[in-house]
């Protein structure tokens, strides 16, 4: 036990890599054999995040070295500079880990009964698997060059899902639009590392953030960081393609593009405070992420308001709820500077932000699984044709119900919680800020009353009579993320003091990062 | 400041390659030579990476039968090739779903084959 | 189907070309070249073989079963060779000092020794199975699809 403890930040990696290549052979022999070793090997990786996430609560940052003659080298023989690839995991790394663990084990649940009726299912599940080693990689690392190998892995494979169901003309386009920004975004971040390695010799982060001198060179490399990382999580002025593609996708494969797309997130938050940190301009870099962040709740939410296909429709809205974690991340960066702000509300807002992703990663995917189990069985996404299913598919209905209460942040649930704690602590930064989250929410809970309406109330279309509930495995991938909101909203305050305030700890604390890979040399 | 023009001549081509393919990124519509616009944008990455290593009268990185003397870094080249391995499987990835694309309808104008909208 | 002068060079020259990629993947650790461009190399060859003769004659000989256990074997047996050595850490080159490919390089330039490297070599050989592979499956199922058929599952 204790040397899997040891190693596990790469088996977390590699275990996905080893079964999706183990896939094809073992495919041959039958589909049952495929969907136990896929389901069990992603209920191993979770139990290991978990052992992982216990020992890093208790004892602090987790470094691993590969390929050294043991895993905490990352100096040997007295060098200055560490070499090899490090991968290095703290508060902020595992809480994303935690999440993109559960929501990939209810995705696969999912999809064994979803694309039992398609063709070439191997396939599907070994680009499922590498799209889950992809962005494990990208969340454990403490390396800039291998972020942006598994960025490339993650987008590619992702790619790959959009468009496998490939006898729909709109499914082939989604997909080019989402291969065609994830390389021109992967060029642009492998150009800005390029300038950082020519100027300081090096590609680990913590030894970056140990030398660096904010030169004109650094103030372009974090421009180009920032575009090309943005762009991939959807922020407004370049959000263009993020609708077309979500919608398209088969649905639980959605449910996982938004949980790519916060890890992206997390790599901006990586590189602003851990590789910049107090070296940069605190106040100007912190303004222009909120200013980003207010754009892309409203112009996110009143967008949505009159859409009729169901999965574009939350597609808009993941968009708008991704505002509220700019918003908050982008408070508690503005005051980073000035050491009282930051003790009374940047913090808090630090942790507003990083608990809203939480949150937002928990009822998302519930939601587009929702609208998945209800193109199972009618067959279309168009809001203006459906009516009524109600009477037949009950717990799909008690789903969607939890799904909206918390996205519109109705008290008991969880996504107040979340909004509170930013309106809060941003309110004391800027009231404007607050007085247009809490506009942006009220929307929000009537374009979903709206698509409720339409959907599951009214009479019993005569086309949709003996229309059943959707297949158990979808039911059991659906409850996962339900139980997840509804412990969440018993026990708020058990979550923030000991999921979300080690994270936030952990993004302020750009010494602790550091010291983990230098030693305590000074 | 003319002669230091030689000196940086990579680094120029570089940045007239990542010139060149963001204006056919934005202005073109043909499909292919949006695929086109995205190689000729890694051609100039790779260049660009490759030219970071160079140190005035250095050899290949290699020990197999080479001269004495200082060697360029090694680094920038591992780099640029695992740089060329991943664009060669999203030009592939790319050049299908063109073809599916001009199968579904029938035309490779980016105008005219669009489905999705609002 | 090309002509038959085209049809016989082909036939003879996809033997040197065959030669020269394995020794580019071979030597990976000494001289430059490795895995993926030894690969790239045979693969360019079974392109000149399906200009030549058409994709259809192509498709009997290189059969999608093969092509798809050649494609996981090579990847497996790369991680394989990296968890070997999972006892000290991942990826720990736990051939060096023992005689297979484990022999210490003396310092400096001079002739390269092929029995150096640890597992670098095997490592080289698994990722050459891989590319040939793949690459090959790429290009074949482009060239079915544009004829008009596809490859079934």
């Amino acid at each position: 036990m204790d040397k899997l403890l040891i190693h596990s930040p790469i088996l977390v990696i590699a275990i996905p890599l080893v079964v999706a290549f183990l896939t094809p052979l073992i495919g041959r022999a039958g589909g049952k054999a495929r969907n136990v070793l896929v389901v069990a090997s992603l209920a191993f990786v979770e139990f290991l995040v978990i052992i992982l996430a216990r020992d890093i609560y208790l004892n602090g940052i987790h470094i691993y070295t590969l390929g050294a003659t043991s895993p905490a080298l990352a100096l040997p023989g007295g060098a200055m500079v560490p070499i090899r690839i490090i991968l290095e995991v703290d508060g902020m790394s595992i809480f994303m880990g935690i999440i993109w663990a559960t929501v990939s084990l209810a995705a696969a649940i999912f999809s064994l009964s979803h694309m039992a009726r398609e063709t070439g299912q191997t396939r599907f599940y070994t680009l499922l698997l590498l799209m889950v080693a992809g962005c494990f990689g990208m969340i454990f690392t403490g390396d800039l060059f291998n972020l942006f190998v598994f960025l490339e892995i993650a987008s590619i494979s992702g790619a790959a899902l959009i468009a496998f169901r490939t006898r729909f003309a709109d499914a082939v386009e989604g997909g080019f639009k989402y291969i065609v920004i994830s390389a021109v975004a992967g060029l642009m971040f492998l150009f800005a590392v390029g300038l950082l390695y020519g100027q300081y010799n090096s590609l680990n982060i913590g030894y970056l953030a140990h030398v660096m001198q904010y030169s004109m060179l650094d103030k372009i490399a974090l421009t180009l960081f920032l575009v090309a990382l943005t762009i991939k999580t959807g922020m407004v002025p370049l959000h263009m393609w993020y609708p077309d593609s979500y919608t398209v996708a088969p649905a639980n494969i959605t449910a996982m593009l938004v949980i790519t797309s916060h890890a992206c997130m997390y790599a901006v938050f990586r590189v602003c405070f851990t590789l910049y940190g107090i070296t940069l301009d605190p106040a100007t870099v912190g303004w222009i992420v909120v200013i980003i962040g207010l754009l892309t709740m409203f112009v996110g939410v009143t967008m949505a308001v009159f859409q009729t296909d169901v999965m574009r429709f939350m597609s808009y809205h993941a968009i708008s709820q991704m505002g509220y974690m700019w918003l908050g991340v982008g408070v508690g960066l503005a005051v980073l500077g000035n050491p009282e702000a930051l003790a009374t509300y940047g913090r808090a807002a630090i942790s507003g932000g990083i608990f809203h992703i939480l949150n937002h990663a928990m009822y998302k995917p519930l939601l587009f699984m929702t609208a998945g189990a209800l193109f199972h069985r009618t067959a279309t996404r168009d809001l203006n044709k459906m009516g009524g299913l109600g009477h037949n598919m009950k717990f799909t209905l008690i789903l969607y119900i939890i799904g909206t209460l918390s996205i519109a942040g109705i008290p008991p649930l969880n996504g107040f919680a979340s909004k509170f704690l930013i309106y809060e602590s941003v309110y004391q930064f800027n009231p404007v800020l607050a007085v247009v989250a809490m506009l942006v929410s009220i929307i929000t809970l009537a374009s979903f009353t709206k698509a409720f309406q339409s959907a599951f109330t009214g009479p019993q279309l005569p086309e949709y009579k003996d229309v059943k509930e959707v297949p158990k495995s979808m039911l059991i991938g659906m409850g996962i993320l339900a139980a997840g909101i509804i412990f969440t909203s018993i026990f708020p305050g058990l979550i923030v003091e000991r999921i979300v305030n080690p994270a936030t700890d952990a993004l302020i604390n750009q010494a602790a990062y550091v010291n983990g890979i230098m030693g305590g040399m000074p | 400041m003319m002669e230091y023009i030689p000196l940086n001549f990579p680094f120029l081509a570089a940045a007239l390659l990542v010139g060149i393919s963001f204006y056919i990124l934005i202005f073109k519509r043909n499909l292919i030579k949006l695929i086109m616009g995205i190689g000729m944008l890694a051609s100039g990455v790779n260049l660009f990476l490759v030219a970071l290593g160079y140190r005035a009268g250095g050899n290949a990185p290699i020990y197999t039968e080479v001269p004495e003397g200082p060697m360029v870094l090694p680094v920038p080249q591992a780099l640029t090739l695992t740089s060329i391995v991943i664009n060669v499987a999203v030009l592939a990835l790319m050049l299908t779903m063109v073809i599916l694309i001009y199968r579904h309808t029938g035309d490779m104008d980016s105008e005219k084959s669009r489905i999705l909208k609002g | 189907m090309l002509t038959k002068i085209v049809r016989t060079v082909a036939n003879q020259l996809i033997l040197f070309i065959l030669i020269f990629g394995l020794y580019v993947i071979a030597h990976g650790h000494l001289t430059p070249g490795g895995g993926f461009q030894g690969g790239a190399v045979i693969v360019s060859g079974v392109v000149m073989l399906l200009v030549a003769f058409s994709s259809q004659e192509l498709k009997k000989s290189l059969r999608e079963r093969l092509l798809s256990i050649m494609e996981s074997s090579g990847a497996l047996i790369f991680i394989g060779l990296a968890f070997a050595g999972i006892g000290i850490v991942f990826f720990y080159n736990f051939l060096v000092g023992t005689p297979i490919f484990g022999r210490i390089p003396a310092t400096g330039p001079g002739p390269g020794d092929i029995w150096t490297g640890g597992f670098i070599p095997l490592m080289n050989l698994a990722v050459g199975l891989k590319v040939v592979a793949g690459l090959s499956a790429v290009v074949l199922a482009m060239a079915l699809f544009s004829s008009g058929e596809e490859i079934e599952e």
